[in-house]
């Protein structure tokens, strides 16, 4: 979706600020809402695509007025209304009021250790050919989903080379909404500073972004 | 916040969702346990043994596996060489997506909208936040992590490093040269 | 500027929720916002496209949460400490601290009812010929200024056709920094929404702006 996440090339936002000796947490809560999060992906059954499109889904004044660890909270609120895990009078007093939803298992903390050091891996096996080769040029599609997409609006309609061919991997647009991992052949896309920017962009510089094929199309 | 996070914790504590001790080991492995030492230790190694450099370069993930880091936002690792003529910084315009199994979680600026929306219009503006500069025909390439690949920098050797071992070499490399906003520190800086 | 006023396309702002019966101003401060705008900088001291590029300028977290009269305020605030026409402590003080440097002259009655009559035409006397006409095809230039231009980020690189010369028009991006008027032919451009918004988009759509000249080159 176009929300406020979608910040590439955005101006205004003043200059990056690097705290000194910043602490990893600063303060409890953002350990618990990390934690949660990690959590209750397992007995929530939902995947780190549709928890993304969660944070991002919101009014961009929103996202854009909270912390990071402040929006990571919001989105296991969604997540966890959606699916009627939690409902929103529980919410307001900080008590279950309702019996639990049956969920297929929890997080151990035995599992928490062996889910950390397996990760995640999206790599899916596949019968069909990837269109694209290295040194192909290829131009990004002017798509503009309400639902969730991992290619930025800044590169859209953009003529890049593919870098290279990285693999057959789960399609976050699919995955997302639930209508399953549907994997596509995923590539890295190299596009040059003045390609993006025209004059105002560096010509010494150059932005390579991972897009699946169905964000791609051939440019002559 | 702290009463919010607290109150959906208790109701999902008592509809038996979680399990407290899962929450503690999430916790103290991130604050604790992972962090950007995990890749300091990649790039000493790729500094020191070239066959182990090539490897890195052509399957990342495997190479920064052998040596015990992989997990979570570590299954598809790419390594990208800094040279005197290339200089690479990666960033996530569309959320916060970093290497966690070799840098621990991302700093505040890595998932602000001060990094986020200009790395990729500005490099340079933004390397002069941070106090780099760099020569004007050194090409700036960033990496903007939207699949789950993750991108971790090899800053270049430092100068005047002859002989030194890989746990003094890990010492030179810092968080931010393995992000591309910073560059290894030199043996001046650490005497 | 690519900066949060630039929203067009965007997503997530939720539904258009028109309020019944709304009055023109929800409160006294919103009416003495918008006469003291419209009396002080406009006619002698800035420009509207000045004031404008400051209101977009206010980073995206603020400009997305403040209402638009309160948007209105903090930009003129901000625009009285950056032309030395009040400091920081006469703001926090809410009075003049220190006397007038230069005596200034207020818009009177008069002249403010003049205003609102006649407005502020903004056409002026070409400088040369104008380079499109109506039904040629041109390209909305791929461009990224950090200041102020009225080229909306969604018609960039987009082909659209020429559909009515407007005039020669005092020129936004030069007159907000204060480098002059420096008119330029201002177009009607008219975009297909598919061309703008993609092939899954509305095909029934178009989508027209006002563009100067240096926005557009011929395809």
């Amino acid at each position: 979706m176009n929300g406020a996440h979608d910040m590439g090339g955005m101006h205004g936002f003043g200059p990056v600020r690097p705290e000194p000796d910043e602490p990893v947490f600063h303060a409890e809560w953002e350990k618990r809402a990390l934690a949660l999060t990690l959590a209750m992906a397992m007995p929530g059954g939902w995947n780190i695509d549709a928890s993304r499109f969660a944070r991002e889904n919101r009014d961009p004044a929103e996202y854009l007025a909270m912390s990071y660890y402040q929006i990571w909270f919001a989105g296991l609120e969604t997540l966890l209304k959606e699916r009627d895990l939690v409902t929103d009078d529980e919410i307001v007093v900080g008590h279950g009021l309702h019996p639990p939803k049956p969920v297929k298992r929890t997080l151990s903390p035995d599992d928490v250790l062996k889910v950390l050091h397996r990760g995640r891996p999206t790599e899916r096996d596949t019968n069909t050919k990837a269109a694209f080769k290295a040194g192909d040029k290829v131009r990004a599609k002017n798509i503009n989903p309400v639902t969730h997409t991992r290619l930025p609006r800044y590169v859209r309609g953009h003529v890049g080379v593919i870098e290279r061919v990285i693999g057959c991997h789960v399609f976050p647009d699919s995955n997302a909404t639930g209508a399953g991992e549907n994997p596509q052949w995923l590539y890295t896309v190299r596009f040059g500073g003045r390609e993006l920017w025209g004059l105002d962009g560096d010509p010494t510089s150059a932005v390579s972004v991972d897009a699946w094929e169905p964000y791609l199309e051939p440019a002559r | 916040m702290q009463l919010r996070t607290r109150a959906l914790e208790t109701i999902l504590l008592e509809k038996g969702y979680i399990d407290p001790a899962a929450l503690d080991v999430l916790i103290e492995t991130y604050e604790k346990k992972i962090g950007p030492r995990n890749g300091a230790k990649v790039v000493a190694k790729a500094w020191t043994d070239s066959q182990y450099r090539q490897w890195l370069f052509t399957d990342g993930t495997a190479a920064i596996e052998s040596l015990g880091f992989s997990g979570r936002s570590g299954n598809h690792l790419v390594a990208l060489e800094n040279t005197p003529a290339v200089h690479n910084m990666v960033v996530c315009t569309l959320c916060s997506c970093y290497p966690w199994a070799v840098l621990g979680l991302p700093p505040v600026w890595y998932k602000s909208a001060p990094y986020r929306s200009r790395t990729i219009a500005d490099p340079r503006g933004v390397l002069r936040d941070f106090g780099v500069k760099l020569p004007k025909d050194t090409e700036i390439h960033v990496w903007d992590s939207t699949s789950e690949l993750r991108y971790l920098v090899v800053p270049m050797r430092p100068v005047a490093t002859e002989g030194w071992s890989e746990e003094q070499l890990a010492e030179l490399v810092t968080r931010d040269s393995m992000i591309g906003t910073g560059l290894a520190k030199s043996p001046m800086d650490v005497k | 500027m690519n900066g949060a006023a630039d929203m067009g396309g965007m997503h997530g702002f939720g539904p258009v929720m028109p309020e019944p019966n709304e009055p023109v101003f929800h409160a006294d401060w919103e009416k003495q916002a918008f006469a003291l705008n419209m009396a002080i900088g406009i006619p002698n001291i800035w420009t509207l496209d000045a004031f404008r590029f400051a209101r977009e300028s206010q980073p995206p977290p603020q400009y997305l949460n403040m209402s638009y009269y309160g948007l209105w305020v903090a930009t003129l605030e901000n625009m009285m400490l950056e032309y030395g026409l009040a400091t920081r402590q006469e703001l926090a003080a809410g009075h003049a601290l220190a006397p007038v440097k230069k005596a200034a002259k207020p818009v009177t009655a008069e002249e403010a009812a003049t205003m609102v009559r006649c407005g502020s035409p903004y056409n002026r006397s070409a400088p040369a010929p104008a380079l499109f006409k109506v039904g040629d095809k041109v390209h909305a230039r791929n461009m990224h200024p950090k200041t102020h231009t009225r080229l909306p980020r969604y018609a960039r690189g987009h082909a659209g056709t020429i559909m009515r010369i407007v005039g020669c028009h005092v020129f936004p991006d030069s007159n907000a920094t204060h480098v002059g008027e420096d008119p330029h032919w201002l177009y009607t451009v008219r975009f297909d929404g598919r061309e703008i918004w993609g092939e899954d988009s509305d095909p029934a759509v178009k989508v027209h702006i006002e563009a100067w000249e240096p926005y557009l080159e011929l395809i």
